[in-house]
């Protein structure tokens, strides 16, 4: 166990983790969200992250971004990014919410079930976007069967081919973001890109949470997520507000898939399935339905992770992570701030 | 657009090849069918076990094009000799996909002999059972040291394996490039722990720390933060490509600017063309990059639909497919003879002399070369001796 190197880079590696932290935080939002008015565990939120994360590449590469550049250089792409990515991400969400979720809800359909149709829909999502290229062949030629007819020809596969090459590789932003230094503190620099990251997430996790709590919505899903029948009774339309839970969640997870990129730079279709568990392990140690609880869950498993490297070797982290979570879930079975959407303060 | 012209050209080729190969189906069968009454009429199989899908695909289409143009040589060198297909059989290169295609290939009674496993951790979990069922493996690819001493009587390979690698990084970081402060991390793949063991049980007193991340990985800030206070002057990387170029950008956003060097796991597009900030990487690699006019004309010249595409270990891949194709076009047509064939194989390959040791290694040292990537290629600086 090295603490002397903890100790000396500690500043360092809370700062790192920090904005990883940032990221588990708000995809964890979508899992709070939905289990929050629901009591499930929505297992598509993940690929639905991924999905964003692409959008960005495919922003980048649309709008010609190339070459390197500072962060404020790429802040007009990274702007239409956001609008995309968190477009794509809602949508979606709210896709899911109508495919796998609603006439099951509806049908009051046992919870394993709704889980296995949600992991199926994870799947969907995942493997369409690692078999793309497949997908985007298969569009051509059933489009070039009808337009053959009339002689013509369209080459949508040539078209595409810079959006679904390296489907199952890993597709990398045309433009890399060069981090700036702001101050120094130490023998650690802190830098543009990790401040806007922890910055926007906390921003977004203050107004999400305002949101909940001071407007018409957001008092209807907490009454959805204290009573479904009770807010119906009362007048509130409760399929519309899963559904707009659902994109809420999917919203919060395209800012994420923005700020990942912001970090990482490159992302894979099955991006989904470590982040997911992260996220997801994340919203259950802050406490599931609980939106402050997904934020402290978030930053503290970013930070941890990296302790636990530093302290035990990287390849320790994820073991230190879980046994964190195990540990806190014994003492804490509801999570670090374990109360539920429903019953946070009105 | 680069992609686009790409895409097009491939389709083209495509078109191309496919009415060629109808052409040549046509005016071949007729004669074929009539004349030779007396010639082999059995097909035999040599098959690939290697990743075709996945994250490290690219090193299928890599070998692919070696094995096509050994595929080409052998209905020139032995046209009257049995005729091959080659089985490309998709393990993704994960160890936990590879034994139920291996376990396809050993029921397949056509399938004589295996280009391949790809990799090392595929290597392990299948050598067992082609052992048992006698069925001899030529791997293009497959580097870590320990695989030769299973004593699997079919374990072959064409590549020097990581204990030649490792120890030449390591000369190459401190020898040759100087360096006095080295840093080595792996990512805990059979692969990687075998390389960069190596490398760090030859720097000595250069080694000044390491750390093991894992295949997947996106975020290395630890491993950033304990490079930097290290103050290593160079950092080897042993793993494979997706995690190298991440690893080195926030290596590069986290301030360090030492020298990144790794090895031939990295030398693949997912690295070389993730950005500019992997201009100037030191990449060893067990073999040659630049496969020679020789041999790109014979590539040009193929029509098949499929033709791979050149790069990393695509000569290994030739040497291999064409150590099992020479000895079924000799008529060893029994996996037994074939194993035989290749046991006593004794003759120059496209990236060295083969004869093979007892173990199945390459008898006598192969050279590790190292490369330099500027703007997205590779530019060698030579062997390292």
């Amino acid at each position: 166990m090295d603490f002397s190197f903890l100790f000396s880079n500690f500043f360092e590696l809370s700062i790192t983790g920090l904005v990883l932290g940032s990221v588990y935080a708000l995809v964890a939002l979508g899992y709070t969200l939905v289990y929050g008015v629901l009591q499930l565990i929505n297992f598509a939120h993940a690929d639905v992250f991924m999905w964003g994360t692409f959008v960005v590449a495919w922003v980048f590469i649309l709008t010609g971004a190339s070459g390197s550049t500072t962060l404020l250089g790429a802040a007009p792409y990274l702007l239409i990014a956001l609008v995309a990515a968190a477009s794509a991400s809602g949508g979606l969400a709210m896709l899911v919410e109508r495919i796998a979720y609603r006439r099951l809800v509806r049908k009051r359909a046992l919870s394993y079930i709704i889980l296995i149709s949600a992991i199926g829909a994870s799947f969907v999502l995942s493997e369409t976007m690692g078999i793309r290229d497949k997908v985007v062949a298969l569009i051509d030629g059933i489009i070039n069967a009808v337009v053959g007819l009339f002689g013509g020809h369209i080459d949508i596969v040539g078209w595409l081919s810079d959006y679904t090459s390296r489907a199952r590789g890993v597709t990398t932003l045309p433009l890399t973001i060069k981090p700036q230094v702001v101050f120094s503190a130490g023998n650690f620099s802190v830098r543009d890109t990790d401040l806007t990251i922890i910055l926007a997430a906390l921003i977004m996790m203050i107004g999400l949470d305002q949101f909940i709590r001071r407007t018409r919505l957001g008092r209807e899903i907490r009454a959805v997520a204290q009573d479904p029948e009770a807010a119906a009774l009362m007048g509130s339309n409760s399929t519309s507000v899963v559904s707009k839970t659902f994109l809420i969640g999917g919203i919060m997870a395209g800012v994420a898939a923005v700020l990942y990129q912001i970090k990482v730079g490159a992302t894979t279709f099955d991006l989904g399935v470590v982040l997911g568990i992260k996220a997801f392990t994340a919203a259950v140690l802050g406490g599931i339905g609980n939106l402050r609880g997904a934020l402290l869950g978030g930053l503290l498993l970013g930070v941890v992770e990296n302790y636990g490297s530093a302290l035990f070797g990287t390849q320790w982290k994820d073991v230190v992570a879980f046994l964190l979570l195990v540990l806190i879930l014994l003492v804490r079975p509801t999570g670090l701030l374990g109360q539920t959407l429903g019953r946070a303060r009105a | 657009m680069k992609g686009f012209t790409k895409a097009s050209a491939a389709v083209a080729v495509g078109i191309a090849a496919a009415i060629s190969l109808a052409a040549c189906g046509t005016t071949a069968d007729a004669p074929g069918d009539g004349g030779s009454t007396g010639g082999s009429t059995e097909t035999y199989k040599i098959a690939y076990q290697g990743p075709l899908t996945g994250s490290n695909a690219a090193y299928g289409t890599y070998s692919r094009a070696g094995i096509e143009v050994a595929l080409a040589d052998y209905a020139a060198k032995y046209p009257d000799g049995p005729k091959v297909e080659v089985d490309y059989a998709d393990t993704q290169g994960d160890p936990a996909l590879a034994p139920a295609v291996a376990t396809d290939l050993i029921n397949d009674p056509s399938v004589l002999g295996i280009v391949g496993p790809s990799f090392s951790g595929e290597t392990n979990a299948t050598g067992p059972a082609y052992a048992e069922a006698g069925l001899v493996t030529v791997s293009q690819s497959a580097t870590s040291p320990a695989l030769s001493t299973n004593h699997w009587a079919t374990f072959h390979r064409v590549v020097a394996p990581d204990s030649a690698q490792g120890p030449a990084a390591a000369k190459l970081l401190t020898d040759i490039k100087g360096f006095k402060k080295v840093f080595v991390v792996d990512d805990s793949s059979d692969y990687g722990v075998g390389l960069g063991g190596e490398v760090r049980d030859t720097l000595g007193d250069a080694l000044v720390g390491s750390d093991s991340v894992q295949v997947k990985d996106t975020d290395f800030s630890a491993t950033v933060a304990k490079v930097k206070s290290s103050g290593a002057d160079a950092i080897y990387y042993a793993g494979y490509a997706p995690e190298a170029a991440l690893l080195l950008r926030q290596l590069r956003d986290g301030g360090y600017q030492g020298t990144f060097a790794s090895g031939d796991g990295t030398v693949d597009a997912a690295f070389l063309t993730a950005g500019d900030f992997t201009d100037g990487t030191l990449l060893t690699f067990p073999g040659v990059l630049d496969a020679g006019d020789e041999f790109t004309k014979k590539y040009d010249a193929l029509t098949v639909s499929d033709k791979g595409t050149i790069g990393a270990y695509t000569l290994e891949s030739y040497d291999a497919a064409w150590v099992l194709l020479s000895g079924i076009g000799e008529g060893k047509t029994t996996r037994a003879d074939l194993l035989d064939w290749v046991n006593n194989y004794d003759a120059d390959g496209l990236t060295k002399h083969i004869k093979f040791s007892s173990t199945g290694e390459i008898e006598g040292a192969s050279g590790v070369y190292y490369y330099t990537v500027d703007g997205g290629k590779t530019v060698s600086g030579g062997p390292i001796e």
